[in-house]
């Protein structure tokens, strides 16, 4: 296995790697305990009889899932997805290429499944499932983030996403599980978040946050917790709480709120957009995780649920909440439910609510990330595409040097970060790298051509991946930023003395 | 014992290809999409699904986002196939109807098109390393079934011409469930043979990307999930 020290310096426009076979062979991330995975409801480790059960679950999922049926079934091999995984772009293993991570598992489903691959297995790419076969499966399908990168260009949409969730969801119904999901979301059912941050750390760490707004703006700005009878429950990856760039992203909300005139609160009891339950896709484990944001919803009393800038989690918000845990008929039917923190503040600056002084971020040259799960699986505002316009709405009404990068690398096709989908965990370290290879070869393009110093992003795990991996690509690790941190940075809270108030500081929603 | 053969065949290969399509397709419809999940952008109406699903079909819109090489092969040779399935509407119905007459000049030339886009797809098989990565013996078999059949096909048309009234006297007698004279060109057989031998297969290999794609969630659902709620019959008994 390669020692990781051979990071692709990626040209752009982006180069196909030649096939490197068995280049990422055996990466095995740590396997869930016992413990585990019985918070989960799978077996603690591989079961004496995994085989049939395996197949089992398979014929189960066929069942279930038209998508596992359809794509397993439509796939005619032309190779258009081939070259659209970053990871095969910054690995050159032939397995990380879409159609050849499908394979692992099609080859299966067809010896047992069609009559082809029953009676001629050599004729089409069909084999028996063996334990060689299981543990290529936990290796290959660890190294899908799950982006749908290739979904946008296969002519029939087959996305590799939803076969790597059925292999985890097979591969934990045998007692195989991955420890980063798994632990995790095992902490969000015992504790309410990601992070296992008890209702008391929280309330302490959200009162901190409070008094450092005010030493830096004089204004006392709240971060509610528990608030029965406000009007908004915001929901924010946990990472908002602790990290940086994170938290001044949350402090960038807290400040909209406050500038908007809204009440609301935080909820100790869900604590967490995140969703994990998707990462290894088990509909149950998603909806039990997302009934402790209607179970806080109601006892709360909130009428409108927002979120925090979190990819994934805004996927299953978005296009997923009402179906797992709806119908919200409790709430306010006048707003979005849920809403994106992102589309509540691009409502208050159309509405002239919100002051900024956009010189207070001129020392950036910024270009922003679109995020995968944002940009390929959920919406913003009412139109297709909110989800790429509104964010760069907002960048721009408080930010005065935007770029955007290469059109082949955001929007829709946007490369995702590389450490999303259940990876983000240090013992994928090597992977996580490489795949961040093909979007940094699209930054260093807009650094060079346009000066761009950083990149916002609108996710948690984004923004924890690129600070981690940036480094190693000749970046300050502070070079990623929370949208809200610029809002944050700009915005002008009344009443704020704000020392160089002769120029810079635009006139209050003179506009709208 | 010539024609009765070749009728048993054709009896049996329809029957197989519409069964084997039907429950297929029964299948597809039939098991639910428990999540919402098309690929965004997506269209926010029934209308605009259609439409997308339209340009899909017709144009081939994401793959010539992917691959100029694979969507130039893949168009010409689905569209080549279109016009000379339309032309040989001729040999089934006893007047040519006008719109199947029409498309009698441009379905000679779309054999040729149809030829070339399969081996250039075939092509790409051996010399892309990424595409000869991905591919099984079936995935080879299946552009030689089909290029055997349009090479048969351009053969009767340009070299050796069957007595063609006694194929459409064949066909015709097969739609009334009459034996008529097939006539025992070689040429002839090995083309009915192999459109035989493709029928068999469709059901059960990746031809059926044809009516699969029509079911696919990520390009069939409307992008409304905050608007209206989706749940699946089995989540909702989840639900108690």
């Amino acid at each position: 296995m390669a020692d990781g020290d051979d990071l692709p310096r990626m040209d752009f426009p982006l180069d196909i790697p030649c096939l490197k076979a068995g280049a990422m062979e055996g990466l095995h991330p740590f396997l869930a305990a016992p413990e585990h995975q019985a918070k989960l409801g799978f077996p603690g480790e591989l079961l004496p009889d995994w085989k049939e059960r395996a197949l089992e679950k398979m014929a189960e999922l066929a069942e279930r899932n038209r998508a596992f049926q359809v794509y397993l079934d439509a796939c005619v091999k032309c190779g258009a997805c081939t070259d659209k995984c970053h990871y095969f772009l910054g690995t050159g293993d032939p397995k990380n290429m879409p159609v050849a991570r499908q394979d692992l598992l099609r080859s299966v489903y067809r010896r047992y499944f069609t009559f082809a691959g029953k009676y001629f297995p050599k004729l089409v790419g069909a084999r028996d499932l063996t334990e060689d076969v299981l543990h290529e499966w936990y290796s290959y399908y660890h190294q899908c983030s799950e982006c749908r990168r290739c979904s946008v260009f296969c002519p029939y949409g087959i996305d590799t996403a939803e076969i790597t969730m059925a292999a985890r969801e097979i591969m934990d119904s045998v007692g195989m599980g991955q420890k980063y999901s798994n632990e995790i979301i095992g902490k969000v059912k015992d504790i309410g978040n990601n992070l296992g941050l008890n209702p008391k750390a929280l309330r302490a760490t959200l009162e901190d946050l409070e008094e450092d707004l005010e030493d830096e703006t004089g204004i006392s700005v709240r971060l509610p917790l528990d608030e029965k009878g406000a009007d908004i429950m915001l929901i924010t990856p946990s990472a908002d709480f602790f990290a940086e760039p994170h938290i001044d992203g949350l402090l960038g909300y807290a400040k909209v709120f406050h500038e908007a005139g809204v009440s609301w609160t935080l909820s100790s009891y869900a604590s967490e957009a995140a969703n994990f339950g998707l990462f290894i896709g088990s509909y149950e484990n998603m909806r039990e995780i997302a009934l402790r944001i209607r179970k806080a919803a109601q006892d709360l009393g909130v009428k409108r649920i927002v979120f925090g800038e979190c990819g994934h989690a805004w996927r299953v918000a978005y296009s997923f909440l009402n179906t797992l845990a709806g119908p919200f008929d409790f709430l306010d039917q006048k707003y979005p439910i849920p809403q994106h923190i992102l589309e509540f503040t691009w409502g208050e600056i159309q509405k002239g609510t919100l002051r900024f002084d956009k010189s207070k971020n001129d020392h950036i040259r910024l270009t922003f990330h679109d995020s995968c799960n944002v940009a390929r699986a959920s919406r913003m505002g009412d139109e297709p595409g909110g989800q790429f316009e509104i964010p760069r709405n907002v960048i721009r009404a408080v930010c005065n040097n935007y770029f955007d990068m290469d059109r082949d690398t955001t929007h829709e096709s946007t490369l995702c970060c590389g450490g999303g989908g259940g990876l983000l965990t240090d013992d994928l370290m090597e992977l996580r790298k490489k795949g961040a290879s093909p979007r940094m070869a699209a930054l260093q393009q807009v650094s060079e051509d346009h000066g761009v110093t950083h990149m916002a992003a609108i996710c948690a795990i984004c923004k924890t991946q690129f600070s981690k991996v940036m480094p190693a690509f000749g970046y300050e690790m502070d070079s990623v930023l929370s949208v809200h941190q610029l809002v944050s940075s700009a915005i002008v809270l009344t009443g704020q003395e704000t020392g160089d108030d002769e120029e810079g500081a635009d006139p209050r929603g003179e506009t709208a | 014992m010539l024609s009765a053969s070749f009728a048993i065949l054709f009896y049996a290969a329809t029957a197989i290809l519409v069964v084997g399509v039907a429950m297929k397709v029964v299948r597809y419809a039939r098991v639910p999409a428990p999540l919402k999940i098309p690929t965004t952008p997506a269209p926010v109406t029934r209308a605009g699904v259609i439409l997308r699903m339209f340009r899909e079909v017709v144009f081939f819109e994401s793959l010539y986002r992917s691959n100029k090489w694979i969507w130039l092969f893949g168009w010409t040779f689905h569209m080549g196939l279109w016009l000379v399935l339309i032309r040989h509407i001729r040999y089934f119905t006893y007047d040519v109807w006008w719109w199947v007459a029409l498309a009698q000049p441009w379905g000679t030339y779309a054999g040729f098109a149809m030829l070339a886009g399969l081996l250039g797809l075939w092509a790409r098989r051996f010399l892309v390393e990424r595409i000869r990565y991905i591919s099984n013996p079936s995935d080879h078999l299946m552009l030689a079934l089909l290029v055997a059949i349009a090479g048969s096909g351009l053969m009767m048309r340009f070299v050796a011409r069957p007595d063609i009234m006694s194929v459409k006297a064949f066909m015709l007698g097969l739609l009334r469930f009459r034996i008529e004279d097939l006539p025992a060109q070689p040429i002839l057989l090995v083309h009915l043979g192999l459109v035989a031998v493709l029928m068999i297969v469709f059901p059960i290999s990746k031809l059926l990307h044809a009516p699969g794609v029509f079911f696919s969630p990520s390009r069939n659902q409307i992008d409304n999930p905050r608007e209206r709620r989706h749940l699946a019959p089995w989540a909702a008994r989840l639900e108690g």
